[in-house]
Order: C-alpha cells, then sequence, then structure tokens
C-alpha cells in the first residue's frame, strides 16, 4: 500500500513566508469587518472564552450557596436565577458554539486545503448575529433575569415574573447563527476540496463537524419554532401550552428535547473530532479504524433524532413510546464505544507523547467513559424512574459535556493555540491547569452520582442535612476546578504576551494544518495544496531512525 | 481501562524517539467480535429487565386503596376515598396503595427515594404511581420537577403504618375538640402558606400575616379593604379577587380543600398575629 513516501518538515526548514493573517491589516475596522475565517475563528473565541468565565461564576456561585442547607448567602430566587444563568450561558453561548464555530471556522477551511469557507461574507453574518443573540440574552440578564432552568419547561415559563421572552429571544436568534454556520461548512466540505483531498483523507475532526452541522441544519428549527411559541404564550396567551385553554404542557417537553436532544451531539460530536485529531498525533499512528470512526459520527448524528422521549420517562408519555425511546437509547451506545474503543487501540503500541493536549485528550476519554456508562443507568427504564431529575443527571451530562467536550475544546484550544496566535503555550503551566482541572472537576461531580442515587433532586436550593457533606465536598471540588481554569487562562494570556514563538509544526503532526506557517498567511497555504495522503498516515513516513 | 492504563505506561514516549513511528494496529475480526457482542448482548439483557421491572412499576394491582394527590406551589395534599384530607401521605403496610395525581399550578414530580417511584404531576391530566410499603415507619417525599422559589422545600412524608392504626388515622376527625387557633396553625403550616407568608413582618411572594388583622389593606386596582372575616375567606377560597399592592396574583385556591371548621381556625390564628 505504501507507495508515497512522506517526508516530515524537520524544524530546521522552516518554509519562507510572507505576512501571515495577523500581520497583513491592522486597526478595529480590519477585524470588525473581516471575512477572513481565522479572524472571525479568533473573534468567536474570544467570545466563547468570555461566555465560559460567566457562566463559571454562576457555577461557583450556585456551589457555594449549597455549602449549606437553606441559605447560606443568597435567598432562593437568586439561587434559581444562578442556575438558570448558568445553564442558559454554557449551554447557547458557549458549549454549541465552542468548537464548530471558534475551532472549526479556523480549521476546517485549512483542513480541506481551502482558502477560506465557501461563504466568507455569510461567516461574518453568522458572527455577528451570534452577538446580537448573546446581548439580547445578556440584556435580559440585567433587567431582572431568569429562574426558569435552562430549559424553559411550561407552564412555569409562562407564569414566572421573571424576564423570560428576552432570554428566550437570544436563544432564538443565536439559532440562526448555528444553522447559517453549519449550511456553510456542508458547503465548503463538499465543494472546497483541495486536489487530493478524498473524503476518505477528510480529517476525523472534518467528519465531525459535517455531522454536527447536519443536526444543526435540521434540528435547530425546531428550536426556533418551539421557543417563538413559548414568546407568543407569554406574550399573547395563545394557550398551546396551558391546559386551561385546552394546551398541553408535556408538548412543550417534546418539541424542547426534539432539538435539544440532538443539540447533545452538537455539544459532543465536535469534541470526539479533537480528541481523534489529538490522539493521532501525539500517538504518531494511524487512528485505529479511520472508517468506523468517521461514520460513527454520521450515526450518531442520525440515532441523535430518535432518543428525545428518553427525556420523559416519567413525564406521563405512553408506557409504549417510553419503551421504544429506551430501546432507541440504548442504540447510541453502538457508535459511542466504537470511538472509545479505537482510540484506545490507536493508543496501543504506539509512541505516546503526553504532552498537555494529549493529558486533555485521556481526561476527556477518561470522563467520556464514566459519562457514557452511567448513561447505561439512565436508560434502563425502571432505574431512570429513580435517578430522573436527581443529581445523577446532573452528574452525568456534566460528564460528557463539561469533562467530555470541555476537555476537548481546552485540548484543542492548546494543541492549535501555536498554529493560531504563533506561539506556544507554556508546557509546565498547561500541565499544572490540566492536573487542577481533571482532579477538581472529578471531586466536583463524582460524588454527585452518590447524591443522587441516594435521591437528592436537582434544581435544590434547601437539603436536608444527610446530604451536606456531599454537597460541601462537591463545592470544595468546584473552587479546584475553578484555580485550574485561572491557570490556563493565565498560561494562555503569559503565551501571548512572552510565549515561545512556535514552528510551522511543533507537534510533528502529518494533518495538513501543521504543513502552512504559524500563523498562516492570509490564504492560509503559501502555495495552492495538492496532497498526495491522508491527516493520520504515519505509518507511510520515511525516517531515519525507524 | 486497567489495559489502556497499562499501554499509556508502556508505551509512553521516551526522550531520544520523538521520530519514531508507529505501525498501524492490525485488523482482528476474533477481537472485534468478542467486544462488539458481548456488550451487545449485555445491553439487550439490561434493556429487558429495566421494561420488565418498568411495566411492573407502571401496572398497580386490582385491588390497590386510592389516594387522591393535588400538587401546587408548594405544598402536597391526600384526599382518601371517605373525604380525609391530609397533608403527609397515610398509607396501609403491604397493600397496593394507587395515586391519582394532578397539579393545580405548575408541573411538579412526586419523588419517593425510598420506594424507588418517582412521576410528574401535570396541570390538567392524571398522573398515576403505585407502590407497596413492606415496612412501617416515615419516608420522604421530595417535588422532583422545579417549580419555583420553595421547590426545595415542597417535602412530605409517607407515613406506612399498620392496617388498624391506618384505618384509625384515616378515619379519625382532626378538628374534633381542638381549639380553633390551633388548627388554624396546622393549616398554615400543613398547606404552606408559610412559603409565601411570614410571621415576622417580612414580604415574601405575599404580604406577611404579622399585624394584617384589622389593617386597611391597599389593593393593586387603587381601592382598598379591612382585613376582616370575610375578606379572608374570600382570599382563601377566590385568592385573586383582590390582590394586595405590590404582589402578584399566583395564590392558587384552597376551595374544596379546607372544610369551614379549618377557615374558622385558620381566622383565629391570623388574629393572633400581632
Ligand atoms: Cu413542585
Amino acid at each position: 500500500m505504501a507507495t508515497t513516501d512522506i517526508a516530515v518538515p524537520a524544524a530546521h526548514d522552516e518554509p519562507k513566508r510572507g505576512l501571515s493573517y495577523l500581520e497583513i491589516t491592522s486597526g478595529l475596522k480590519s477585524w470588525l469587518l473581516t471575512i477572513d475565517h481565522k479572524r472571525i475563528g479568533l473573534m468567536y473565541l474570544g467570545s466563547v472564552i468570555f461566555a465560559f468565565f460567566l457562566g463559571g461564576v454562576f457555577a461557583l456561585l450556585l456551589r457555594a450557596e449549597l455549602l449549606t442547607p437553606g441559605k447560606t448567602f443568597v435567598d432562593a430566587k437568586t439561587y434559581n436565577q444562578f442556575f438558570t444563568l448558568h445553564g442558559t450561558i454554557m449551554v447557547f453561548l458557549f458549549i454549541v458554539p465552542a468548537i464548530p464555530a471558534a475551532l472549526g471556522n479556523f480549521f476546517l477551511p485549512i483542513q480541506v486545503g481551502a482558502i477560506d469557507v465557501a461563504f466568507p461574507r455569510l461567516n461574518l453574518a453568522s458572527f455577528y448575529i451570534y452577538l446580537l443573540g448573546a446581548f439580547v440574552a445578556i440584556y435580559s440578564i440585567i433587567t431582572g433575569s431568569v429562574d426558569t432552568g435552562w430549559t424553559f419547561y411550561a407552564p412555569y415559563s409562562t407564569e414566572t415574573d421573571t424576564n423570560v421572552i428576552p432570554m428566550v429571544a437570544g436563544a432564538f436568534i443565536m439559532g440562526f447563527s448555528s444553522i447559517l454556520t453549519g449550511v456553510n461548512f456542508v458547503v465548503t466540505v463538499h465543494k472546497l476540496r483541495a486536489p487530493g483531498v478524498t473524503w476518505g483523507r477528510l480529517s476525523l475532526f472534518i467528519w465531525s463537524l459535517y455531522a454536527t452541522s447536519i443536526i444543526q441544519i435540521l434540528a435547530t428549527p425546531v428550536l426556533a419554532i418551539t421557543l417563538a411559541l413559548l414568546i407568543m404564550e407569554r406574550a399573547v396567551g395563545i394557550g398551546i401550552f396551558d391546559p386551561k385553554m385546552g394546551g398541553d404542557p408535556i408538548m412543550f417537553q417534546h418539541f424542547f428535547w426534539f432539538y435539544s436532544h440532538p443539540a447533545v451531539y452538537i455539544m459532543i460530536l465536535p469534541g470526539m473530532g479533537v480528541i481523534s485529531e489529538l490522539v493521532a498525533t501525539f500517538c504518531r499512528k494511524k487512528i485505529f479504524g479511520y472508517k468506523a470512526v468517521a461514520l460513527s459520527s454520521i450515526g450518531l448524528a442520525l440515532v441523535s433524532f430518535l432518543v428525545w422521549g428518553h427525556h420523559l420517562f416519567v413525564s406521563g408519555q405512553s408506557e409504549f413510546a417510553t419503551i421504544a425511546f429506551s430501546f432507541l437509547t440504548f442504540l447510541v451506545g453502538i457508535p459511542s464505544s466504537i470511538k472509545v474503543i479505537n482510540w484506545t487501540m490507536t493508543m496501543y503500541e504506539a509512541s505516546i507523547d503526553l504532552k498537555t493536549p494529549m493529558l486533555y485528550a485521556l481526561a476527556f476519554i477518561w470522563n467520556f467513559m464514566i459519562g457514557g456508562l452511567t448513561g447505561i443507568f439512565l436508560g434502563v427504564l425502571s432505574v431512570d424512574v429513580h435517578l430522573h431529575d436527581t443529581y445523577f443527571v446532573i452528574a452525568h451530562f456534566h460528564y460528557v459535556m463539561m469533562g467530555g467536550t470541555a476537555m476537548a475544546f481546552v485540548g484543542g484550544l492548546v494543541y492549535w493555540w501555536p498554529k493560531m496566535t504563533g506561539r506556544m503555550v507554556d508546557e509546565r503551566l498547561g500541565r499544572v491547569s490540566w492536573a487542577l482541572i481533571f482532579l477538581g472537576f472529578n471531586l466536583t461531580f463524582f460524588v454527585q452520582f452518590i447524591m443522587g442515587a441516594r435521591g437528592m433532586p436537582r434544581r435544590y436550593y434547601n437539603y436536608l442535612d444527610q446530604f451536606q457533606k456531599f454537597h460541601q465536598f462537591s463545592t470544595v471540588g468546584s473552587w479546584v476546578l475553578g484555580l485550574g481554569f485561572l491557570v490556563l487562562l493565565y498560561a494562555l494570556v503569559q503565551s501571548l504576551r512572552s510565549g515561545v514563538k512556535a514552528t510551522s509544526n511543533p507537534w510533528h503532526s502529518l494533518a495538513l494544518e501543521w504543513q502552512s506557517p504559524s500563523p498562516p498567511p492570509l490564504e492560509n497555504f503559501e502555495a495552492p495544496v495538492v496532497v498526495t495522503h491522508g491527516p493520520y498516515d504515519y505509518h507511510l513516513v520515511k525516517t531515519t531512525n525507524t | 481501562m486497567g489495559a489502556a492504563g497499562y499501554w499509556l505506561y508502556k508505551h509512553r514516549r521516551r526522550p531520544g524517539d520523538e521520530e519514531k513511528l508507529a505501525k498501524p494496529t492490525p485488523h482482528s475480526t476474533a477481537i472485534e467480535v468478542f467486544w462488539s457482542v458481548g456488550p451487545l448482548l449485555a445491553c439487550i439483557g439490561l434493556f429487558h429487565w429495566g421494561v420488565v421491572s418498568y411495566m411492573n412499576m407502571r401496572v398497580a394491582p386490582g385491588d390497590s386503596v386510592q389516594v387522591q394527590v393535588r400538587a401546587r406551589k408548594w405544598a402536597w395534599e391526600f384526599e382518601y376515598a371517605n373525604g380525609k384530607i391530609t397533608d403527609q401521605l397515610y398509607a396501609p403496610v403491604n397493600k397496593p396503595v394507587r395515586l391519582i395525581m394532578t397539579s393545580q399550578d405548575v408541573i411538579h414530580s412526586f419523588f419517593i427515594p425510598d420506594f424507588r417511584v418517582k412521576q410528574d404531576v401535570v396541570p390538567g391530566r392524571y398522573s398515576t404511581l403505585w407502590f407497596q410499603a413492606t415496612e412501617a415507619g416515615t419516608y420522604q417525599v421530595f417535588c422532583a420537577e422545579y417549580c419555583g422559589d420553595s421547590h426545595s422545600n415542597m417535602l412530605s412524608k409517607v407515613v406506612v403504618l399498620p392496617p388498624a392504626e391506618y384505618d384509625a388515622k384515616v378515619n379519625e376527625d382532626d378538628t374534633k375538640g381542638v381549639p380553633l387557633v390551633d388548627i388554624g396553625k396546622k393549616v398554615y403550616e400543613g398547606k404552606a402558606c408559610n412559603s409565601c407568608h411570614s410571621l415576622d413582618g417580612s414580604p415574601r411572594v405575599g404580604p406577611s400575616f404579622k399585624g394584617l388583622w384589622g389593617k386597611t389593606e391597599a389593593l393593586a386596582d387603587g381601592s382598598s379593604v379591612t382585613v376582616d372575616e370575610n375578606y379572608i375567606r374570600e382570599s382563601i377560597l377566590n385568592p385573586n379577587a383582590k390582590i394586595a399592592k405590590g404582589f402578584q396574583p399566583v395564590m392558587p385556591t384552597f376551595q374544596g380543600s379546607l372544610k369551614d371548621r379549618h377557615i374558622e381556625g385558620f381566622i383565629e390564628f391570623l388574629k393572633a398575629q400581632k
């Protein structure tokens, strides 16, 4: 099979280069009106990092309030706003756009060897739609806030006296940004692949973004309709969710989860894509079962549309529907475990370089495995009846979202940081942040499985004394976690100010983006790209010492 | 997982082999079949067990004791076949009990962790749940679906009694021979009036009861009313008829869940809050 020999560029033969995308123009206007996908990616990156810290502050506040039962330092209404804002900000402002819109925007075009996305102006429009939605949401926080939980369940959300309409409108607006980015990515992958970038040579990151884009395009409109109905219900009382007027509050839950369950895969699939990149690069080995991993992304995207009912096992939906949804939920386990097994098999007998990004990838695999296995508990009907709406569910989805996607985001960020900024992140600080985050995360959330299994319901301001030791343990964990992110932030700022200059390929990767200078020129590559090998074909490399 | 950790250690990159490249792991059908079929069988087994136990949980035996459950912000109310209403759920030991539940405002969820049962309680429809307690004792009830400010105080208890005690409890008249003001205090606590109306003068969701009696209360529509027996009775049975200024019309009605003697007791209790 090996007919092409690939030479990995060594550190000393850096390609000659012109101005990078960061140097070619300057001034505020050159950023605000840019149609360069890299600059748009960076603006998204700044926004999602800001949103992450904002959402994180609410998380730390609500954990601090839970140090004691009853009032610790705020009243119940404020606590309810804390968890609502934490959830809403993290879901709609951070985790949905984090990897696709920030890292994806930057690297999807480069990885297919294109100059930009298919519709650069639309890309900029998506960014401004996201910003508009974010501002509307933040306006709602300032003018009275929201206390419905991020799920906005009717009829509570139609009755509460807090400022639900702007928050829902913000999420509604941000949905369009998500749809347009999805369209842009799908067209880019279909139409703008450079010569030699066949479907079989697409990176697994692109496969995951492609699958994500399909979900964004198909599912997000349903969210938009649901939120629009909720706004109408609240503003003019159309009664679609109101039993007093013949409506049905459970219908809201069906509508909501018809989007929000696929959205879980909008959140996790890109993270899985990042992990595939990290594992391949730091093991210097072809991903085990490339095809299976690529197709499992598409598989997850399809199955994700069929399992929304597992959020409604105790809502009163019919027993038959419940059993069907339970069965379909088990199917999710297949593509998920294919990925985990294939990453693990890739590490088998590989040459594993435990640099910071790889450490984050291992954290992802560990946390995702716990998140996935506890998901099986929740899929078993009679067990879910007990665990539903308890801290067990909180812990489960934080293991997938925070322990999974957020770890992948940070891993990807540190991995691609040299390419984006031209500077390295300090390895020592990176490892310290990793250790604190990994430890803090597990301290915070593992104990919540135990609490939940013992019956501690979620969204509780006050709680029985028997749960206090668990809550205190978890809160202390959240401080370690918070400290870890501060160290990481410091490491990133320090890298920008005085980081070591990056070579074009500091990780010795074969993936296409590393064959261009760091940071890349405006057109992404110094010369038009012709690709002769896949991004993981390490076995084809000819070197001196193997 | 253990294997992954071992590979990680054994194959960590040592200094000096920066350029070392690994060969792709060869395909092994035997291993793939092993790790696909094994978990698949386990999953089918789990699914089957889940469905069977779930169906047992959903279908109540025909001879169950029936109790009506009403949820409202933020209290539970239980009504037995003889019309008796309680704030805690009384249940006979070793007999199936079937709950027919509905909500008077938003969605709540009835959760008894010790019995491993939970069911959402939805406005505008009935949902059901059954259990059979095998040991006398007191068990915690939570509301598990977020329902607002006092969601975490929407608690109750299941009190499981031997059959004779259960019958006595359900048939006793708990207002007979009890001073009115004590009945009122029980209503105040049992119907969770305390989650919205304080006794110390601090306004919560609703006005405080301290010093309320006899006062002239300003109303949201600009008029005013004197707090007397008729105003209190109306506010309990038709709470949105007159809204005190500065408050939202959010109080649920207690029509049907309080008898006259309860209301009279409550009025006496209110008079005592000076
Ligand atoms: Cu409730």
